[in-house]
This record gives C-alpha cells, structure tokens and sequence, in this order.
C-alpha cells in the first residue's frame, strides 16, 4: 500500500508536484501514467525518500520510507536502469546491495536467474544493453522479496520478448497480493498491464480510477458505418440528433457516428432502407482518452510557443 | 476528481521477518563495491610500487654522495629520513589516495548507484560512515605496507655504504606511523570533499588543491601564514617525519608534533562529519 497526500515538490520557482493525493492498494498493478514532465518521477523518488517533499506526506505500508534502516525487504524499487557502475559486473553489483541489506547471497542467484541474466552474470555492466540494465534493475528489486514494487518506464529499451515477460512478471506480482506500482508516458503499455490508474498532468492529478472507468471518460464513444449510401444515410443520422464524420478515406464509405447508440442507428438505417455493410461500436482506446484528458496539461508541446 | 486516500488499509503483505541492521553489513557492502572494481588492485599495486621505488632511488642517489664522504664522516650521517620517506613519492600518493577516497562517493553520484544504494539503504549517514570505515581501513594497511617498504628497502640500499639505520633507530617509528596514516587522512579528505561536491572532476581538482597546490602557498616567516601551513596534512607529515627538532634560532615558525598528530585527526574528523551531515539533509 503506497498512500500520497497532498504532496507538493517544489525546485526554486518550478512546482513539479502539486497537492497530489492517490493511494496504490495491494494485488493490483497499478499505472501511474503522465506526459513527459508531469511529476511521476519526482513522486516516486520522494515516495522512495530520495527527495524531501515541499508539503504533503508519502507513506509505504503506513510509514516513511526512509524510516526504515534497510530498504529492500520493504521496497523493491527501479528508477532508472542506468544507476549503476559500469565497472561492476552484474553478480558483484547485486551481491553489495544484497549484502547491505543481510540478504544471502543465493538470493542473487535466484533473481538473476528470474530475469534471465545468470549467463552474463560475470559480465561487466557498462557493455549491457539498456534492455539488459532494465532486467538488473528488476532483479535488484526483487532482491528482498518486498511487498511493494515500483518501477520507472521499466518497458523502455525492452524487446518484445522482454516486454512480454516482463507483463507476465507484473501480473504475477500483483496476483501474489503485492503492491505493483508502474510509470509510464505510453497509455498502450497500460492498457495491457495495469488494472488501476493514477493519472498525472503538470504535477496535478487528473484522475485516478480503473482502466475500464478511465477509458469510458472519453466523449470519442462512436459508432461506425459502413454503407454504400453514405449521403442519404448521414442526413438521416443528423436528422435524428447523431454528429457524422466521414471516417477514414472519403471513398471508403464509411461513417463515424456519435451520439446515438448502435441499435437505433441500425433501426434508422432499416426504416429508411439504407443498407449497411458494417456497424461497430467503438469504445475508445486508453490512448484516446489519455491524450483528450492531458491534452491541456502537456508540458513539452512540440512546434508550439507557450 | 476522485482521490483516493480515504480507502481502508487492505491486508498488505507484511515484510518477511526481517534480520536486525548491522553496521557490518554496510562494511562488506562497501568492501565488495571497493574490490570489484578492476581500478582498485592495479592503482594499489601501482602506488605502492612507486612510493617505494622513490625511495630506493632517493638511496641510491644518497649512496653516490656517500661515496664521496670520508668513512668517519659517513657513520655520522644517522637517520637520512627523506631517504626513506622521500617527499615526492609521499605527494603522489597523497594525491592518489584523495583521489580514490573522493571516487568511492562521486562515482556513486555521477553513476546514480547513490540512489540504488539509498532505495537499499534509506540510513544514508550510515551508509558514509561504512564507507569512511572500509576506506580508512583500506587506506591504513596501504600506507603501512608503503612506509614500511619503503624504509625497509631504502635502507637496505644504504646499508651497502654501512649508512642505514635499524627500525628500533630513535625516529623512525614516528616516521613510519605519519607515513603509513598519511594515506587515509588523504582518502577520507577527499572522501568528504566528494560528499559536499558530487561532481567528478571538481572533487579531484578541490582535493588535490586542497593537499598540494595550497600548502607551498602558505610561508613559515608570517606568524599567521605558518599557522595556515601548520594545519595542513602535508606540513603535518613533514613534521612528524622529520626527527631532528626544530632549530632554535631559525626565523622561521615551526610546526609541533602534538599540533601536527591534531591535525591529521581533525581534518578527516571534520571531513566525514560534514560529508554525514550533507547526505542526511541533501536530496539524492
């Protein structure tokens, strides 16, 4: 359980987290999701004890992190796959974090083992590819068995296999009764992973709720139909209270229609004997909704003054 | 806006029994992070092999003048201590030893492994203080190995000329101890200062500033420019080395032996204090 509460981090003029407040519960993956600059990392390194807060408390499992003498057995944590020397090889860089903690060293068997790195183990880190660096920094934050992990755009760098497996670890984590903390500036990722979303823009929350709750906040609810009539049928659907775009090619015949549900628009279309060659309703993507609800809060707009 | 903070706590998984935090824990963290960087046995082996070498050549240079002496006048020599300690070969290693001792916290800091190492351990003075620890200790046995070495062979080559003296000579354990601890008070010198600065090269340049640019700056003919130069590391050694006392009628101010042991123990003092207190209250 990682709990935020009205925090607030300020860098001299700059407010990078502004009176933020969700809590992350147990046995879910849980995205925490904003545009490049929104404030994600600077909360999770203040959840982390890193960085002190301007106002506002962050708690794991009820207390401050840095309460804790030893961190590993509380929080399993990967910020950035490049904090590490590169001049360690992987078994050593694990064995000192482990070691700090009192954790035996098998476990940094086992962990490298987990994320698929045993056989490079005595390789220096500095050649590992950023995928590869993302897999030791799982396994750093494996290392204690925590009941609470967090990562930071752990997907980047990833390949497909990689992402795949690493979808797999979550959803493993969290059915475990774990805390699963993601953050990411790709909606798509979350849709595939996470079951909860706290979403961010500017330091601010925007929401934080179900990914199914979340993607039914955008207007873009439409429905679309193909028919070989596309004029006739259009006047008909506005006619009848629906805005009509034409949808995809303008020879494509085909419609995206808002505003009236799918069945009454099939009633439309058979009353006025229009025939239709396809009607599907269309929820609308995470991205979609990301995007509509960020939109306003995006930090680094390319090709605009602000 | 939803938030959320009002949930009831569900059963969060309670860490698995967790063993007490021992301090010793830290040290071999830190011991491992030391030698499993490949740097750390080639600049020891390096370092130690050239403070020792500039002694055996400052004897075999002394061997050369004492050629030229009359065998009364050789005998007469007693404890040629820059011989053994020869003041070049002691700056490289307080400048190696800076350093290295600044790098064990900058290349945590520019790497970013600090933040890795403090999600680990959230105690952060803690974490300085077992690096001062197996820094010092590292140190230590170096410098001892080095001061010792370097006696032993310097005066082994001046035996040829029967001008050696013996490890019981009156002086020389001083000498040998300065020598040996000159090292990690230069290491934890440059640790503090790599703790306060965090930047690479502005740490390096600052420490060996600090030992070695700033000391000759300093006379001993102004009362207070002497007391500047007296509370550095390097004058420190110098005076603890040498085991003549000071000329009396000399103009000059000298350094005293209690005041340069006090200096060697307050400026790692004050280095790791201020180093402790800075990672406590700094942002990662």
């Amino acid at each position: 359980m990682i709990e935020v509460n009205e925090l607030t981090k300020r860098y001299g003029g700059k407010t990078a987290v502004d009176q933020l407040s969700f809590a992350v519960r147990p046995g879910q993956v849980t995205g925490f999701l904003g545009p490049n600059g929104a404030g994600k990392t600077t909360t999770l390194r203040i959840i982390l004890g890193l960085d002190a807060p301007t106002g506002g408390t962050a708690t794991v499992s009820g207390v401050p992190f840095r309460s804790h003498s030893r961190g590993l057995r509380h929080v399993g944590a990967l910020l950035d796959a490049g904090q590490v020397h590169g001049g360690r090889s992987a078994v050593a860089h694990l064995s000192a974090i482990a070691r700090s903690n009192g954790i035996p060293l098998r476990r940094v068997d086992n962990v490298l083992q987990e994320v698929g790195l045993a056989d490079v183990a005595t390789r220096r880190i500095g050649g590992f590819s950023l995928g590869m660096k993302q897999r030791l920094g799982i396994a750093t934050a494996l290392l204690g068995d925590p009941p609470v992990l967090m990562f930071d755009e752990p997907v980047n760098g990833m390949d497909p296999e990689g992402v795949l497996w690493m979808r797999r670890l979550f959803r493993r984590l969290a059915a475990e009764g774990r805390t699963v903390f993601l953050s990411s500036h790709l909606m798509s990722e979350m849709e595939n992973t996470a079951d909860q979303l706290v979403v961010v823009g500017r330091g601010r929350l925007i929401a934080a709720e179900s990914v199914r709750d979340f993607a039914a906040r955008s207007t873009r609810l439409s429905v679309v139909v193909s028919t070989p009539r596309t004029a006739e049928l259009a006047a008909v659907l506005t006619a009848a209270g629906a805005s009509v775009e034409v949808e995809g090619a303008p020879d494509a015949d085909k419609l995206a229609v808002t505003g009236l549900p799918a069945d009454r628009i099939g009633a439309l279309a058979f009353d006025n004997r229009i025939l239709l060659n396809e009607l599907t309703t269309r929820t609308a993507s995470l991205e979609e909704a990301f995007m509509e609800l960020t939109a306003d809060s995006v930090e680094y707009l390319a090709g605009q003054p602000r | 806006m939803t938030t959320l903070t009002t949930v009831p706590p569900t059963t969060s998984a309670a860490p698995l029994a967790e063993p007490p935090a021992h301090f010793r824990d830290l040290l071999a963290s830190e011991w491992i992070k030391i030698r499993s960087l490949r740097s750390t046995p080639w600049t020891l082996a390096l370092t130690t092999l050239f403070v020792i070498g500039s002694a055996a050549v400052a004897a075999l240079a002394e061997n050369n003048t004492l050629k030229k002496m009359s065998p009364a006048a050789r005998t007469d020599q007693g404890f040629m201590v820059f011989d053994a300690f020869p003041p070049a070969g002691y700056m490289t290693l307080m400048l190696v030893a800076g350093s290295i001792g600044a790098l064990t916290v900058v290349s945590e800091y520019s790497s970013g492994l600090i933040r890795t190492t403090t999600m680990a351990v959230p105690a952060r003075g803690t974490v300085v203080l077992a690096k001062t620890v197996v820094t010092a200790a590292l140190w230590t046995a170096v410098g001892t190995v080095i001061s010792t070495g370097g006696f032993l062979v310097s005066q082994a080559i001046l035996n040829t000329n029967h001008a050696g003296v013996p490890l019981t000579h009156p002086g020389v354990f001083r000498a040998l101890a300065a020598s040996a601890l000159l090292a990690p008070v230069c290491a934890l010198i440059g640790l503090g200062f790599g703790a306060l600065i965090r930047h690479s090269a502005a740490t390096v340049v600052t420490s060996v500033f600090t030992l070695l640019m700033l000391p000759p700056i300093f006379s001993q003919s102004a009362h207070w420019s002497a007391a500047v130069s007296h509370a550095m590391p390097v004058t420190a050694w110098k005076r603890l080395v040498q085991n003549w006392p000071p000329d009396p009628h000399s103009l000059a101010y000298s350094a005293t032996v209690p005041g340069s042991w006090t200096v060697y123990a307050l400026w790692p003092l004050i280095a790791v204090v201020l180093a402790v207190t800075a990672v406590r209250h700094r942002d990662v």
